[in-house]
């Protein structure tokens, strides 16, 4: 008895002594992130693996809802005690933390891994600021996308995918007559200015998209643009069940899934939903651009780096970096999330037909950049309250919602 | 008399702390709130002044107006339904009813519960594709109708429902103690002459909860202008802006909009209006008790 508690307490001292070294030794992240859905989790898991097996120690913060876990990190990050590794989208977002100095350049990672040969020319001027790299992307997301439900397509007698706009509310009636819910709508206001933006890409092309965004050009031309994709938006009120308001992207998606509903306007993300439900893409469901679109919007995934005064938690920066644009690691992560690797320079053949579109789209240079990269979160904000205002009051009409858009650029 | 009211040192030094957190932790806070109101202060706090730009903006915006109207709407109808319906669930359990421990208790457990449960429990049941509108025309009454959650004019009236169902209790624990406090003899007397029930309930108990329901009513009311997270997990603060809140609208600002000065002036402007409620209020009070102090 006597000896295995001098045993016991020889082995607890030595745990004291040894492990706090041990663990100095490895690299360290705590990554906080809001991808917590099915697809999401199991993309992100796909980074941790590789983190692990690379001799890191992986801690998780992930919370649900990209405004949560970024009210989180703000907060963390004012106390002084932020994360190791934060989930950011690229864009002006960032531009204030890097300007106060509160996020680690990773220049070393970048000219080492020769990043700028990687990425298309738009994405490594987006990942840069001052000069400097401080963002590791991650994927593309390409948000012009509709998704539909092979069997509600059939059940309604619709054979093709719709070209044109026309054809397209033709699919919609015949879903409705068919009795199956025509449109599965997330009612939540950054859902519909997505649909907003995919629609008046369609409407005003990809300069003309450029020039209402970046130029806040609010000439005729413009002012028609936008009153015409209030015109298609407010006809798709009628083929949206009343459930809708409030309702999640992946509750959304859970409808055509399941082929209640036989389509959704959504980002390619929801294309990780379909994959751990275990649908096939072509078999079961289908993915097409918005009609009529001449591009496609796209958003970007990264991470950001805090500055952060542990040993080991900069070792864990320098090598979540590496593995976060490490080739392999791009293309198994897009395959899950549903997303778009950032490098050209990847093996393409385990792509699925979307993914091989949206990276065609993009090297073509036919991609126009969603709010998030060229807005300020104010003005993004304010485009949200615009697009939601208008999709929740059938009253307004397009002419005067029209004339009332270029203020959210006040 | 005099002596008496003189602190001693020691008990001076040992408040010091106190003081200290009450002068730097509220009233410095506050007042930073205040000053970055009036600066043009975007995530992180900045110090370029711009008057009261923030303030001209914030009347500006449509989502800010909707919220004041809604919380004011809310406000009324969550504090008078709650005194109400805790009026008369305390009455009923006045009555000597049979299990009065475990009907006191159902109605007191929705208190217990944050509001962020309360939100989700009513989210689903008032969804009309599968809550209570679903399982009613399930039942076979196939026209009816239930949708005011996702109705632009009724969802307000949702968030003071789950409210009322919440905060109900409360105001039964109270006015129950109250009425027990209430001494036999009245309601002999009162029966003798033939005063019906109802009738002492509204003309003798009632008068005599005043001080109770007062108290209620104050608790409810600072609730009212805090309510974020049953508006959050109820309805999001849709449909549109139709259930927005300004302590949801300066939280949004506040983290992911990232825009401080705007967020900031709307706190202040809240600060302001509960002060412009509550200073008059306390001054009446101050002013009867005085009155009756003198008598």
């Amino acid at each position: 008895m006597k000896d295995t508690m001098k045993l016991f307490l020889l082995g607890a001292a030595l745990s004291i002594t040894v492990a706090p070294a041990y663990a100095e030794d490895k690299p360290k992240a705590e990554v906080m992130t809001s991808w917590t859905s099915g697809g999401e989790a199991a993309a992100l898991d796909v980074i941790k693996r590789e983190f692990e097996k690379r001799g890191g120690v992986w801690k998780d913060s992930s919370i649900a809802g990209f405004g949560a876990a970024d009210a989180a990190f703000q907060n963390r990050l004012v106390a002084g005690d932020p994360p190791t590794a934060k989930q950011a989208v690229i864009g002006l977002a960032n531009a204030d933390f890097v300007n106060q100095g509160l996020l680690n350049p990773i220049d070393d990672v970048a000219e080492a891994g020769k990043w700028t040969n990687a990425l298309p020319k738009s994405i490594a001027d987006l990942v840069s600021y001052n000069g400097k790299v401080y963002l590791a992307p991650t994927g593309a997301h390409g948000e012009s996308w509709v998704f539909y439900s092979k069997e509600a397509f059939a059940k309604a007698g619709v054979s093709e995918e719709p070209k044109t706009w026309d054809e397209f509310f033709t699919a919609l009636d015949k879903l409705k007559a068919a009795g199956v819910q025509p449109v599965a709508w997330g009612g939540q206001s950054w859902q519909e200015s997505k649909v907003f933006n995919m629609i008046l890409l369609t409407q005003v092309g990809i300069d003309g998209f450029l020039k209402i965004y970046v130029d806040k050009d609010k000439d005729e031309v413009s002012t028609e643009g936008v009153k015409k994709t209030l015109d298609i938006l407010g006809k798709l009120r009628a083929y949206v069940d009343e459930g809708a308001p409030g309702r999640n992207w992946n509750d959304a998606t859970a409808m055509v899934i399941t082929g209640k509903a036989g389509v959704q306007f959504m980002g390619d993300w929801a294309k990780g939903e379909f994959i751990a439900a275990g649908k096939e893409l072509g078999k079961d469901y289908g993915c097409m651009l918005a009609p009529q679109s001449p591009g496609m919007v796209y958003v970007a995934d990264a991470f950001s780096f805090p500055k952060i005064a542990d040993a080991a938690s900069q070792k864990g920066q320098t090598l979540l970096a590496e593995i976060a644009m490490d080739p392999t690691v791009q293309v198994e992560f897009s395959l899950k999330k549903g997303s778009v690797p950032m490098r050209t320079d990847v093996d393409q053949s385990s792509l699925d037909v979307c993914a091989k579109k949206g990276l065609e789209l993009m090297s073509a240079g036919k991609i126009v950049p969603d709010q998030a990269l060229i807005l300020s979160p104010q003005q993004a904000g304010a485009l949200n309250d615009y697009v939601d205002e208008f999709w929740t009051n059938p009253s307004e009409d397009s002419t005067s919602g029209a004339e009332k858009f270029f203020a959210i650029f006040e | 008399m005099q002596a008496r009211r003189r602190r001693s040192p020691a008990a001076t030094i040992a408040l010091l702390p106190t003081w200290i957190a009450a002068i730097f932790i509220y009233i410095g806070t506050m007042v930073w709130s205040v000053r970055l109101s009036f600066t043009d202060s975007t995530i992180f706090p900045s110090s370029n002044y711009v008057g009261f730009a923030q303030y001209a903006k914030l009347f500006r915006t449509s989502r800010w107006l909707a919220s004041l109207e809604n919380v004011l709407i809310f406000g009324v109808l969550y504090v008078a339904g709650c005194l109400a319906l805790g009026f008369v669930l305390a009455a009923s359990l006045d009555r000597k009813v049979r299990f009065e421990a475990v009907f006191r208790t159902i109605f007191l457990y929705p208190y217990a519960m944050s509001f962020v449960v309360t939100g989700l429990v009513w989210q689903w049941m008032l969804n009309p594709t599968f809550g209570i509108q679903a399982s009613v025309r399930a039942l076979g009454w196939q026209s009816f109708v239930f949708d005011w959650i996702v109705s632009r004019d009724m969802a307000i009236y949702t968030v003071v429902f789950a409210g009322v169902w919440q905060g109900a209790g409360l105001v039964m624990v109270i006015a129950l103690s109250g009425m027990r406090a209430i001494g036999e003899e009245q309601w002999k007397a009162a029966q003798i002459d033939g005063i019906p029930v109802w009738r002492i309930y509204l003309s003798i108990v009632l008068p005599q909860l005043g001080p109770a329901l007062a108290a209620s009513g104050m608790l409810l009311s600072m609730g009212v202008i805090k309510t974020y997270d049953l508006v959050v997990a109820l309805t999001g603060g849709g449909p549109g802006n139709a259930t927005e809140v300004p302590a949801k609208f300066i939280m949004d600002n506040l983290f992911e909009r990232q825009n401080l000065g705007l967020a900031s002036a709307g706190a202040t402007v809240l600060v302001l209006s509960v002060i412009m409620a509550v200073v008059p209020f306390r001054y009446a009070l101050s002013m009867r008790a005085r009155r009756r102090g003198a008598h």
